[in-house]
C-alpha cells in the first residue's frame, strides 16, 4: 500500500535520528568538543574518520551524532510548546467565542504577519545564543497554524449533538473541551505537529548557521555548516554530512506527517497541499 | 474594484501598527540599556558622564509611553532613528539595501513559478505516472532541505568546481543565479504540490464537466475554467509563502554575502544596533503585507466570484 510506505520510510528515518542522538555517547568515536587533534586536521573521510575531520581535527561523525541531540531536543520540545499554546488558545477561542475569540484571532493574525524566522531571530537577538533561548524563540513563534486549526475544529464541533448533550448534562466548559472537543481534533493536530517539527528543526539549523543559535564549539548541525562554509574550498566534506543529517531527519518527519495525514485526517486528502 | 483595493489596503494598517508596537516592546525589554551596549564594543568601560549624556540624547530616561509616542511619531514621517554603528539614518541604510533584496526575492519567486507551476500541471495530468512521482519526490525533498545547505552544495558544484557562476558577492545577473535558485527551491516545491492538488480538484469539478458537456473546446475549458481557478489558489499560496521566503532570504543573503536587508539585519543583531534591527524587521513585515494585499487584489480581479467587500 502506498500510504504505508510514507509512514515506514519517514518513521525509519526519524527513528535513526532519535537513536543516533540517544546513543551518541556510546556509538561516537570521540568526544565532539574536547577531542581536537591538530595532527589529523582536515582529513577527508577515511576508514578511521568516517565523515572526515574539521580544521581542529575533530571527528565529524561523532559531531554529527551529538548534533542530533540539539536538533531533536529543540525540534521536539519547541514544537510541543507550540502545539500546547496553539491548541489551548484555538480551542478556547473557538468554544467560547466573544471577546476572547476576537483577541486570539487578532493575536494569530499578528503572528502570521511577522515571518516566524524573523520573529525568532529578534528573540534570539534579545535573549542571546543558547539552548534555552532557542526553545523560547522557536516555541513561541510557530503556533499560529495550530491555533487556527484548533479554532476552526472547535467552531464546527461545538454545534454537534454530543457536545450539546454534554452541556445539558451539566459538564463544565473545561471538561467539554478536554473530553469532547480535543479527542475529535487530535488527528489533524498530530499531523500539523509532525510537519511543524520538521520546520522547527530547519529553523534551529538556520539560526545556528547565522551564529545566533548554538554556538561553536558545541555541535549543532547548523553551526557545523557555518564553519564548513569558510572551508568549502579546502575541506568540502565538512559541508556534506551535517546538511545530509538535517535533510534526512526533516524528510523523515515530512513523510511521516504526510502518511499520518492520510490515516488520521482522511477528509483533507483532496484539499491536501 | 478600486474601492475594494483601497479598503483592502486600509485593512493592513492596524497590523502595521501592531507590529510596530511588538517591535518596540521587544527591544525595550532588553536587559541593559542601549547606551551601555553602544559603548560595549571592546574598547573598555565608558565614562559614566558620557553614558549619562547618551542616555539623555537618546531619550532613554523618558518613561516608556513617552518613548513609544516618540517612536510612532517618528515612524509616521519615516524617521527610523539613526544607526548606532554607521551613524547614518536607518531609512537611508534600508533604502540602499532594499533593491538587492527585492532582486533576490523576485528572481527566486520567478524561478519557483516558472518551474513549479508547469511541474504541478504536468503531474496532475497523469496522476500516479512517472512525472507525477518524480515531481512529488522533488517537492517533498525541496521542503525538507535546509536552504543554506542547498546553497552550499550549489556553490561548491557550480562556482568552485565548474566555475559557471561567482561564489558569492553582488554584481551582474550572474551573481544572482545561485542565491535565487537556493531561495526558490522551497516555494518551487510548495507550488508544485499546490498546483497539482488544485489542478486535480478543478479538472474534476462539476463546472468543468458541464463546460465540456456543452461542447466547449478543450483549450477554452482550460483557459476559462481550469487556469483561472488554479491561478487563484497558486497566488494565495505564493502570498502566504512570501513571509517564510523573506525569513529564508536572511539566511541566503548571509550565505552568499548578498548586501540586502537580511544581511543588514544579521549584522545589526551582532552589533546590537537596535534602531537598524527594528527598521529591518518593520520593512520586512511591510513588504510581506504589501505583497499579500496585492495578491488579494489580484485574486479579486481574476475570480469574479470574490466579492469586493
Amino acid at each position: 500500500m502506498k500510504l504505508g510506505a510514507n509512514i515506514l520510510i519517514g518513521g525509519a528515518l526519524f527513528l535513526v535520528a532519535v537513536l543516533a542522538g540517544v546513543f551518541a555517547p556510546w556509538i561516537a568515536h570521540t568526544d565532539p568538543v574536547m577531542d581536537a587533534n591538530l595532527m589529523v586536521a582536515e582529513e577527508p573521510p577515511s576508514r578511521e574518520f568516517w565523515f572526515g575531520t574539521d580544521a581542529q581535527g575533530r571527528d565529524i561523525y561523532s559531531r554529527v551524532l551529538y548534533g542530533a541531540r540539539i536538533s531533536l531536543t529543540v525540534g521536539i520540545f519547541a514544537q510541543l510548546v507550540n502545539t500546547l499554546i496553539g491548541t489551548a488558545l484555538g480551542l478556547s477561542a473557538g468554544y467560547w467565542g466573544g471577546w476572547w475569540d476576537d483577541f486570539v484571532t487578532g493575536l494569530t493574525n499578528l503572528l502570521l504577519a511577522i515571518p516566524s524566522l524573523i520573529f525568532a531571530l529578534a528573540i534570539m537577538a534579545i535573549l542571546g545564543p543558547g539552548l534555552t533561548s532557542l526553545l523560547i524563540a522557536l516555541g513561541l513563534t510557530n503556533w499560529s497554524f495550530t491555533c487556527r486549526l484548533a479554532r476552526a475544529s472547535a467552531l464546527s464541533l461545538k454545534s454537534q449533538g454530543y457536545v450539546q448533550a454534554s452541556k445539558v448534562l451539566g459538564y463544565g466548559d473545561l471538561r467539554i473541551m478536554l473530553t469532547q472537543l480535543l479527542p475529535n481534533m487530535l488527528g489533524p493536530l498530530i499531523v500539523i505537529g509532525t510537519l511543524g517539527m520538521g520546520g522547527t528543526i530547519l529553523a534551529e539549523a538556520a539560526l545556528s548557521f547565522l551564529g545566533l543559535g548554538i554556538r561553536p564549539p558545541y555541535p549543532s548541525w547548523g553551526s557545523m555548516l557555518s564553519e564548513a562554509r569558510d572551508q568549502i574550498t579546502t575541506a568540502p566534506w565538512l559541508s556534506v554530512f551535517p546538511g545530509l543529517a538535517i535533510f534526512l531527519t526533516v524528510l523523515g518527519l515530512n513523510l511521516l506527517g504526510d502518511g499520518l495525514r492520510d490515516i488520521l485526517d482522511p477528509q483533507s486528502r483532496s484539499r491536501r497541499l | 474594484m478600486l474601492a475594494y483595493a483601497f479598503r483592502r489596503t486600509l485593512q493592513s494598517f492596524p497590523t502595521v501598527a501592531a507590529v510596530a508596537l511588538v517591535v518596540f516592546v521587544l527591544f525595550s525589554v532588553i536587559p541593559g540599556s542601549i547606551a551601555t551596549s553602544m559603548s560595549d564594543d571592546g574598547r573598555g568601560a565608558m565614562d559614566a558622564e558620557v553614558v549619562q549624556r547618551m542616555r539623555k540624547e537618546l531619550g532613554l530616561d523618558d518613561p516608556v509611553y513617552v518613548r513609544f509616542a516618540k517612536y510612532v511619531g517618528n515612524l509616521a514621517v519615516l524617521d527610523l532613528g539613526t544607526s548606532f554603528r554607521s551613524r547614518e539614518p536607518v531609512s537611508q541604510l534600508l533604502a540602499k539595501r532594499m533593491w538587492p533584496t527585492m532582486q533576490l526575492v523576485l528572481a527566486a519567486m520567478g524561478f519557483a513559478i516558472v518551474i513549479g507551476v508547469p511541474l504541478g500541471f504536468v503531474a496532475a495530468m497523469r496522476p500516479g505516472g512517472v512525472i507525477d512521482a518524480v515531481s512529488m519526490v522533488t517537492a517533498v525533498s525541496g521542503l525538507s532541505i535546509a536552504k543554506f545547505w542547498f546553497g552550499l552544495l550549489l556553490m561548491y558544484l557550480f562556482a568552485l568546481k565548474l566555475g559557471w557562476f561567482p561564489t558569492f558577492g553582488y554584481g551582474g545577473w550572474w551573481y544572482l543565479v545561485l542565491p535565487a535558485v537556493t531561495l526558490g527551491v522551497s516555494p518551487l516545491a510548495l507550488l508544485a504540490r499546490t498546483t497539482r492538488a488544485a489542478a486535480l480538484e478543478v479538472t474534476n469539478a462539476d463546472f468543468v464537466r458541464t463546460a465540456r458537456s456543452k461542447g466547449m473546446s478543450e483549450a477554452r475549458v482550460v483557459r476559462w475554467h481550469v487556469v483561472r481557478n488554479v491561478a487563484v489558489i497558486v497566488l494565495t499560496t505564493l502570498g502566504l509563502q512570501f513571509g517564510s521566503l523573506m525569513g529564508q532570504a536572511v539566511v541566503v543573503e548571509k550565505l552568499f554575502s548578498w548586501p540586502g536587508i537580511g544581511s543588514l539585519l544579521v549584522d545589526s543583531v551582532f552589533q546590537r544596533d537596535i534602531p537598524a534591527v527594528q527598521g529591518c524587521i518593520l520593512l520586512i513585515v511591510l513588504f510581506f503585507l504589501v505583497v499579500n494585499t496585492l495578491v488579494d487584489i489580484a485574486c479579486a480581479v481574476i475570480d469574479p466570484r470574490i466579492k469586493y467587500t
